[in-house]
């Protein structure tokens, strides 16, 4: 074959004019953001939307490259770019420069840089490759660490930056693996780890230990247990925790009725087990196991949280969960936000007259809290209107993935569209109090070079590979 | 050839999913819920407040007493600080380098982002020039007050002072800020409501750093400060001025009111202060040196606070005590043996003819009659008892304002007292006798009262019965309100008929010739009416007392003039009272009694004193 730059008219010019549109729309958002009256001209570098525009500039340069570049060449180098971003990732953390808490910045010649956000691409090049090679099984164990070990590098690097926000970026790929053939299971073990994480965070342990016991006896009747023997279970456990409860007592031990409960649940587990194995009741192994994986994951849950997790991530969580709401504490960035947000109205305070953005009550507004100014300007339906269209360019994304012959770019192509995802739905949860306050930019919107770069190549290395569609990738 | 090609639906359906909740919640946020809409115009504006000028206080002749001057207090936002030239600095505001940096310190310490004090009140010669260079010196910015400003430096006491409220102060009352001030005495205290006006609002656009950026809605909103209403004081400041020169190097008080409204012409408490040493930053040295060091008190006011026994000016009431529950009448006539002798006891008078009747007994303040007198009513068979005898004098007593709080407008009033029938049977026995209280009836013992309530009670004497409640300002406000109590008259139980007498007494204290104890306090073509007194007083020389009022008919000014060691009431409290009538009713004082001014003002009772207790002899 010859050397085909797939012509202009392969290119997905929809996911271009969503892309240009968006870009602008993000770029007119931090005008208004830090705009004020002493620095009109847009051009003006000394302001942000002036440096926004250079980004900007050099965006649309990089994009052609990219599309100039043969489609081939970003399978074939998919590994080594990884490694080439695991080397600044390592480097970073020596040589960077330590901006608001996190050493996540290369600065050369004045111009910072975050490899962080590149990285992102380059784990979805090399995830997208492994994924798409022959001998990769989804269900081989091997398999599946090999393609931890290429997601959770960076993530755990990017971790030691103190840049937890980028970290859980990673977490997204589970969607991607999922469209592989990844077992729902682990999807429905996340949805649940989720829920149970929340759940140990807002009640008393005891409390949670019961939801945990019922909810497991409420699941053995649908797996086809009797009444009566559900009955002689519970008992069993009730007579137990009656006996411990006695001895304690007697003893004078000071021991709280939710360890009680554990200990008498521990020792019915023998009985139990031998019970089920002597019935032959499949099903209801199933049950218990998630019934203990449960009570382990809470236990875990509160000693991360207690343990692991810094004071300000706590209190971030804490207050997304409404525990000791605090609204000119930890909570201020988000209070502010949703004051200024609820404050557009419908139809919004019009372009540059929204004052709580414009006053700075609302902190780092023209990059994370971008969407603050959408809301308090626009109002519902200029907020509705960008969701839309963030959104439509990630559906967009994931019908162009499916339409690829070869499962690199299909795979990649997910990728994309999740990772954009996964930003929208992070940086808009927390503008709206919906999601915990960790810093990642709105795709296309939020102030940086380096992450509208770094959308931009993941983006435009898609349709790249979009337009080569007909050919066969490995 | 993919089996997971559906898995498309579920991972779209997420996607749309987590967008429609979005929406929802934006839905919730922005169109249903209306509390971030009232919280985001509470968070961009804020309320500076805009201080009312206090209201000035004039005199009865509507001479200016109190006015306002602007202060500059040098105010600083450390954050906004940056490198300066220190010795230029503290060479303009004529400061230590040291100051400079300790104040820079106190001001982080109370807040990097808001404006605290770092000098307070600057000159207006200091503000003038700094002002000029205050540019180089970014965070440094000057913020205008009011102080008072006193041009005739006199009626300190009356007139009181301002301090900055105490944070109790701010608690107790939601209209005070931090570095207000408050009026502390005086009439300054009393109408400080009156005075202080109310605050006024500006209302500006502020970033979250309060930073103020533009007027909001062009001062739609903004309320304007209204100014305290100036009052017009009943001081005659002329005459108070003349009260103060007169009182120098003496202590003691003048009162003199108007009787026929209650009025106070003239308050003087000896020694005074000038008001101007509580006004800046000297105030609290002044303040400290004058509690602490000053064995003279200059801070106490003597006129209110002072509680004297009356002395002979008493006599006055008990004999209209005694007209009034017709135990004697003006004819009633005692002997007198150069005192009052009964058994073992001895009243000493000194020695005059005798027998004399009521008028003659006023001029001649005849102790002896008096003991007299106060027996008779105590004794009288109507009474049935000495106890009851003396609760029916007591309350005739009272009814001229004594032992009580007269509700003068101003603060710290004492009330004094006149002692109870109780009081006696404690100290004497059930059945006491009239001896045992007869000191009263000179005037003397446990009588306590101010120089207030003396002068309140020439007041009713002069009107024949009844008084006003004295008060200070005659007029709040440019239409004049003033509170009802003092537009009422307050009646003794005296009947007006039985004054007759006893005021003819009073003008032969001035007029009577030979034997005339106030001689020195007559008037050409006035007629004077008044009454010495010279009240014992155990350590010291005994202080020196003088009640007048003048003229008889129509009276225009009732006076009481208390010199502390003056010895007799005609050695300077008649003569003084004298002239301080002579000066507000003629304006001036007639040559042929220059001589008698000359020796009051000359007069030093102060340093006299300490220069005999020192044991240095002239």
């Amino acid at each position: 074959m010859t050397r085909k730059v797939s012509s202009i008219k392969n290119l997905d010019w929809w996911t271009i004019f969503l892309y240009v549109l968006l870009v602008f729309l993000g770029w007119i958002n931090i005008y208004a953001a830090v705009y004020n009256e002493e620095h009109q001209s847009i051009f003006d570098i000394s302001q942000r939307y002036g440096k926004q525009l250079m980004w900007i500039g050099a965006a649309f340069f990089l994009a052609i490259v990219i599309l100039i570049i043969e489609g081939k060449f970003f399978s074939a180098f998919a590994y080594p770019t990884y490694l080439f971003m695991i080397f600044l990732l390592v480097a970073v953390l020596i040589f960077g420069r330590e901006v608001n808490g996190a050493r996540s910045w290369f600065e050369i010649g004045g111009i910072r840089l975050q490899p962080a956000e590149f990285a992102k691409f380059a784990t979805c090049l090399a995830i997208s490759r492994y994924i798409s090679q022959f001998n990769f099984k989804i269900h081989k164990f091997k398999s599946l660490v090999i393609a931890g070990v290429i997601l959770f590098t960076p993530a755990v690097l990017i971790l030691l930056q103190r840049d937890a926000g980028s970290a859980l970026v990673y977490v997204v790929f589970i969607l991607v693996l999922y469209r592989e053939g990844l077992s729902g299971v682990v999807l429905f073990v996340g949805f649940l780890s989720a829920v149970l994480f929340i759940i140990t965070l807002l009640l008393p342990k005891l409390n949670v230990l019961l939801i945990i016991l019922g909810f497991s006896f409420i699941c053995l009747k649908f797996m086809g247990l009797r009444f009566k023997q559900i009955i002689i279970g519970l008992s069993a456990v009730f007579i137990c925790f009656g006996l411990v409860w006695g001895v304690i007592k007697a003893l004078q031990l000071n021991v709280s009725t939710y360890v009680i409960l554990i200990i008498s649940i521990s020792l019915n587990i023998i009985p139990f087990l031998y019970y089920i194995y002597r019935e032959r009741l499949k099903n209801v192994i199933w049950v218990l196991l998630i019934a203990v994986g449960s009570l382990f994951f809470t236990f875990s849950v509160s000693y991360l949280f207690e343990n692991v997790l810094e004071s300000h991530q706590q209190e971030r969580i804490n207050d997304l969960l409404g525990i000791e709401s605090d609204p000119s504490g930890a909570g201020y960035n988000v209070a502010q936000s949703k004051i200024a947000i609820g404050s557009g109205g419908f139809t919004g305070k019009g372009f540059l007259n929204g004052t709580q953005t414009k006053f700075k009550f609302v902190p780092e507004q023209s990059t994370d809290f971008i969407f603050c100014t959408v809301g308090e300007e626009w109002g519902f339906i200029g907020s509705t209107i960008v969701l839309s269209l963030l959104l439509l360019l990630i559906i967009r994304l994931s019908f162009l993935a499916e339409r690829q012959r070869s499962p690199f770019s299909r795979i990649y192509g997910y990728g994309v569209a999740c990772i954009l995802f996964f930003h929208v739905a992070i940086n808009v949860g927390m503008t709206i109090g919906l999601a915990p306050v960790i810093g990642i930019p709105l795709p296309f919107f939020s102030y940086g070079g380096s992450s509208l770069w770094a959308f931009t190549i993941l983006l435009f290395v898609f349709l790249r590979l979009d337009a080569n569609r007909l050919e066969l990738l490995r | 050839m993919n089996n997971f090609s559906n898995r498309k639906y579920i991972i779209g359906g997420i996607f749309i999913l987590v967008v429609l909740i979005f929406i929802i919640r934006l839905f919730n946020l922005q169109i249903i819920d209306d509390t971030y809409k009232l919280s985001a115009e509470n968070n961009s504006q804020r309320q500076v407040t805009q201080y009312p000028a206090r209201g000035l206080i004039y005199d009865r002749n509507g001479k200016l007493l109190v006015y306002n001057q602007a202060a500059y207090d040098l105010m600083l936002i450390p954050r906004q600080l940056e490198v300066f030239d220190t010795t230029d600095f503290c060479q303009l505001l004529g400061i230590e380098k040291l100051e400079l940096i300790e104040g820079i310190a106190k001001a982080k310490h109370y807040s990097y982002r808001k404006a605290s004090i770092f000098l307070k009140q600057l000159s207006s010669e200091r503000y003038a020039v700094l002002q000029e260079k205050l540019y180089k010196f970014p965070g440094f910015f000057v913020q205008t007050r009011t102080l008072r400003k006193y041009p005739l430096k006199s009626a300190a006491h009356a007139l009181g002072y301002l301090r900055e409220v105490t944070n109790q102060e701010i608690k107790s009352d939601p209209y005070f800020r931090q570095g207000d001030y408050i009026g502390k005495s005086g009439i300054e205290r009393t109408y400080e409501k009156e005075l202080r006006g109310e605050k006024g609002v500006k209302i500006y656009w502020v970033d979250v750093f309060n930073r103020i950026k533009g007027s909001f809605r062009n001062g739609k909103f903004d309320e304007k400060a209204i100014s305290g209403k100036n009052l017009h004081s009943s001081l005659d400041i002329d005459l108070q001025q003349y009260g103060e020169l007169l009182m120098q190097n003496k202590k003691g008080g003048i009162v003199a009111i108007e009787p026929h409204t209650g009025e106070i012409l003239a308050k003087v408490s000896s020694p005074g202060y000038d008001p101007e040493m509580f006004v800046g930053r000297a105030m609290n040295k002044n303040y400290q040196m004058m509690v602490q060091n000053d064995s003279l008190k200059p801070l106490f006011d003597r006129t209110m606070q002072a509680l004297y026994p009356p002395g002979s000016i008493f006599k006055l009431v008990n004999a209209l005590v005694a007209l009034q529950e017709n135990v004697i009448s003006p004819a009633t006539r005692f002997e007198c043996h150069s005192g009052y002798h009964v058994g073992n006891f001895t009243m000493g008078c000194h020695s005059h003819a005798s027998p004399l009747d009521l008028r003659h007994a006023i001029q001649q303040s005849c102790n002896a009659y008096f003991a007299n007198v106060f027996r008779y009513i105590l004794e009288s068979p109507k009474f049935g008892s000495v106890q009851d005898g003396y609760t029916a004098w007591r309350k005739d007593v009272t009814s001229f304002g004594f032992g009580s709080e007269l509700g003068i407008d101003l603060p710290n009033e004492k009330t004094g007292s006149i002692p109870t029938n109780e009081y006696y049977q404690t100290k004497y026995r059930k059945n006491w006798r009239a001896l045992n209280a007869i000191s009263l009836a000179i005037g003397q013992g446990e009588l306590q009262i101010t120089p207030m309530q003396m002068a309140n009670m020439v007041a009713a004497i002069a009107n024949r019965g009844y008084y006003f409640i004295p008060h200070i300002v005659k007029a709040v406000g440019e239409d004049g309100v003033l509170e009802k109590k003092y537009l009422e008259k307050h009646y003794t139980s005296i009947d007006s008929s039985n004054f007759i007498p006893v005021i003819d007494g009073m003008e032969m204290v001035i007029t009577g010739g030979e034997g005339s104890t106030g001689a020195l306090a007559a008037i050409k073509d006035i007629r004077v009416c008044g009454k010495t007194g010279t009240v014992q007083n155990s350590d010291e020389a005994d202080h020196s007392v003088f009640v007048a009022f003048a003229p008889r008919e129509n009276p225009k000014i009732a006076i009481v003039v208390y010199v502390e060691n003056g010895v007799w009431g005609s050695r300077y409290a008649a003569p003084i009272s004298g002239l301080m009538i002579e000066k507000y009713l003629n304006g001036e004082i007639a040559e042929n009694k220059k001589w008698i001014e000359k020796r009051m003002l000359e007069a030093d009772l102060i340093n006299q004193a300490a220069a005999s207790s020192t044991g240095v002899i002239e």
